[in-house]
């Protein structure tokens, strides 16, 4: 692939136009709403694609990243009385600290024991979330106070949807950079056989913790994020239930592809609205087309499309 | 002092049996096909809600019990036919993913057939408490024990004895040659599904009069069954059994001495500790990886 057709300025460039052109569109709040929350989702998915996708390790507990980011913020805004922009950060550097002490021992594992090291983690950073009452308000949630840069209070979603879709847009474009980059050369190497990264020298631990890290951070700014739009949160938020969704986001937009990621985040978050209508069949509905879209795209669905159109192209 | 404690491993052992029960199918499925079955507590879930379903009917206990089995067993099979034979050749990711898919598919099932509340089932043998050195034991913990008990003498029975049991353990080292030596392995297959259905269906009914069973009872109890899994070393059948009982008497002393509050993480703490120092587990095979 050379030229426009490239993802990193072609997929780069359409996304930045979608993001644009997008708000002429959505008629009003309750869109833009369901439109945030996709950003917000997408951007965890492209960093956790980075891991699970091209470095091939899989982890069943990054929401607990998520939450962790989101109470950093909740907690020191309303507590300490920190500046959100301060909180945010803070939040940020400490839960990639977190992920980096964390990254090594875990990484080691393989396969299902490493899903389950990783779903371990998660549930126990959500059953502390909801134990430590005098911190977090237990499984009620808390409130989180208004975001503000310098005196400016950010409330209205037209705002939000900048600050989101531009989130989104710089951490797709660090990442494709990443991909493309000897970095992400190295990762797909360690993804293929890690016994034959390593024998031509590529250092497969530091690579598969820099990806563990990166993709903490996102998950945790991402976090700060929703915490301050919604305004309120909850234990939930770092539960299983949502790590399971933002793994089966990546898989179903398509591992190894980061506009599958996003792909991914704007259908699984779109979904649940639209299924709404089905009343008492939504979960019934949910999980059919979940594994109907598995058995039948199992590559994922923007792979899966691009072979389609691959091959209708090849038979003209 | 030794009433509390005997009281504590009591409580432990029970839930310990049906963490047990619950790892030994994700285990079984695992030696099968590779994968990991999230959908294995839905089968905890379907048993127990269809016996309080039969038995509201008036249908006599042990009938209930058969029949809510049966359907477990049912349920398991359709899932392996029409979810995972048709992604046979699909990733590991992939396929945990359908799993996943099944397991939310059954619960909102669940929640459209028995809505979303909580149902109580009557004890096998009457609650009244049994007391043993000064600590009080339910009747149904002798049945869970006694069952469990059973259970595992039949499947080492299954296992080491039985022409079947043998293929099955044949294709868990290596398919393709299984094949060759004229086992079906597409029927393996279909058994592990209908046999670890089976497991968690009992572990359902078994824990039922003791826990409650409700829509969402499988999820926690399905994670526990998988740190079991894990624990033992993960297609290890008896590890999975060691792991259940292990995970079940370290929460239960947990709860009594330290917090119930952290309770539920006490599984995963330990899992990640082991798995730290021995990352296949406690009796996981420790084999060079081949390239």
């Amino acid at each position: 692939m050379t030229g426009f057709w490239q993802p990193r300025v072609g997929g780069l460039l359409t996304l930045a136009l979608i993001i644009a052109v997008l708000p002429v569109f959505l008629p009003n709040a309750f869109y833009f709403d369901v439109v945030i929350l996709i950003g917000i989702n997408a951007t965890i998915c492209v960093g956790l694609n980075l891991l699970i996708g091209y470095a091939g390790q899989i982890s069943l507990g990054h929401a607990g990243f998520f939450g962790l980011g989101a109470y950093a913020s909740a907690v020191l805004t309303d507590s300490a009385g920190w500046p959100p922009l301060l909180s945010l950060l803070v939040g940020a550097i400490a839960i990639g600290a977190l992920a980096f002490i964390v990254a090594e021992p875990i990484l080691k594992l393989k396969g299902h024991y490493l899903a389950m090291g990783t779903l371990g983690l998660g549930i126990i950073i959500s059953i502390a979330l909801n134990q430590e009452v005098t911190i977090t308000g237990g499984p009620d949630g808390m409130p989180v106070a208004t975001f503000s840069v310098l005196g400016w209070r950010i409330s209205d979603e037209r705002t939000w949807y900048w600050i989101v879709g531009g989130l989104l847009l710089v951490s797709t474009w660090l990442t494709l950079n990443l991909i493309d980059s000897p970095v992400g050369r190295a990762l797909r190497s360690v993804h293929g056989s890690e016994v034959a990264a390593a024998v031509t020298g590529v250092d497969v631990t530091r690579y598969k913790v820099l990806v563990f890290v990166v993709s903490a951070v996102l998950a945790s700014l991402s976090g700060s994020l929703f915490a301050h739009y919604s305004g309120f949160i909850t234990p939930a938020e770092a539960g299983f239930g949502h790590s399971i969704e933002l793994v089966t986001m990546v898989v179903l937009g398509g591992m190894a592809s980061t506009f599958g990621a996003i792909v991914g985040a704007a259908i699984l978050t779109a979904l649940p609205q639209l299924l709404t209508a089905f009343h008492d069949f939504e979960m019934l509905a949910f999980g059919a087309i979940l594994m109907g879209t598995m058995i039948f795209m199992r590559k994922g669905l923007v792979p899966s499309l691009i072979e389609l159109v691959k091959r209708v192209r090849a038979e003209r | 002092m030794v009433a509390e404690l005997l009281q504590f491993l009591f409580s432990g052992v029970t839930v310990g049996a049906t963490y047990a029960l619950v790892g030994l199918g994700f285990a079984i499925i695992y030696n099968a096909s590779q994968v990991i079955n999230f959908a294995q507590g839905e089968f905890v879930m379907i048993a127990g809600m269809s016996t309080v379903t039969l038995l509201n009917a008036g249908i006599p206990m042990p009938v209930a019990i058969l029949i809510a089995v049966a359907i477990t067993i049912a349920a398991g099979l359709l899932l392996e036919k029409l979810a995972i034979e048709p992604a046979r050749d699909a990733s590991v990711v992939t396929l945990i993913i359908i799993t996943i898919g099944a397991s939310i598919f059954l619960r909102g099932a669940a929640e459209l057939i028995w809505g979303r509340g909580f149902h109580s089932m009557p004890a096998f043998s009457g609650s009244d408490p049994i007391i043993i050195g000064g600590a009080a034991m339910l009747p149904q913990s002798l049945w869970v024990a006694g069952a469990t008990i059973v259970i595992i003498a039949v499947m080492r029975w299954f296992f080491t004895r039985t022409l079947l049991g043998k293929a099955m353990l044949a294709t868990s080292y290596n398919p393709l040659v299984a094949r060759l030596m004229g086992i079906n392995t597409r029927f393996i297959l279909s058994l592990s599904f209908g046999m670890a259905a089976m497991l968690g269906g009992i572990a359902g009914i078994l824990i039922a009069p003791i826990s409650l069973t409700y829509p969402e009872v499988g999820v926690m109890l399905g994670l526990k069954g998988f740190c079991a899994a894990i624990l033992g070393g993960l297609g290890n059948p008896m590890g999975a059994i060691a792991g259940g009982l292990i995970v079940g008497i370290s929460e239960a002393l947990t709860a009594g001495y330290v917090s119930s509050a952290y309770k539920d993480a006490v599984a995963f703490v330990i899992i990640l500790v082991v798995l730290v120092v021995m990352p296949n587990g406690l009796f996981g095979i420790r084999g060079t990886e081949r390239v």
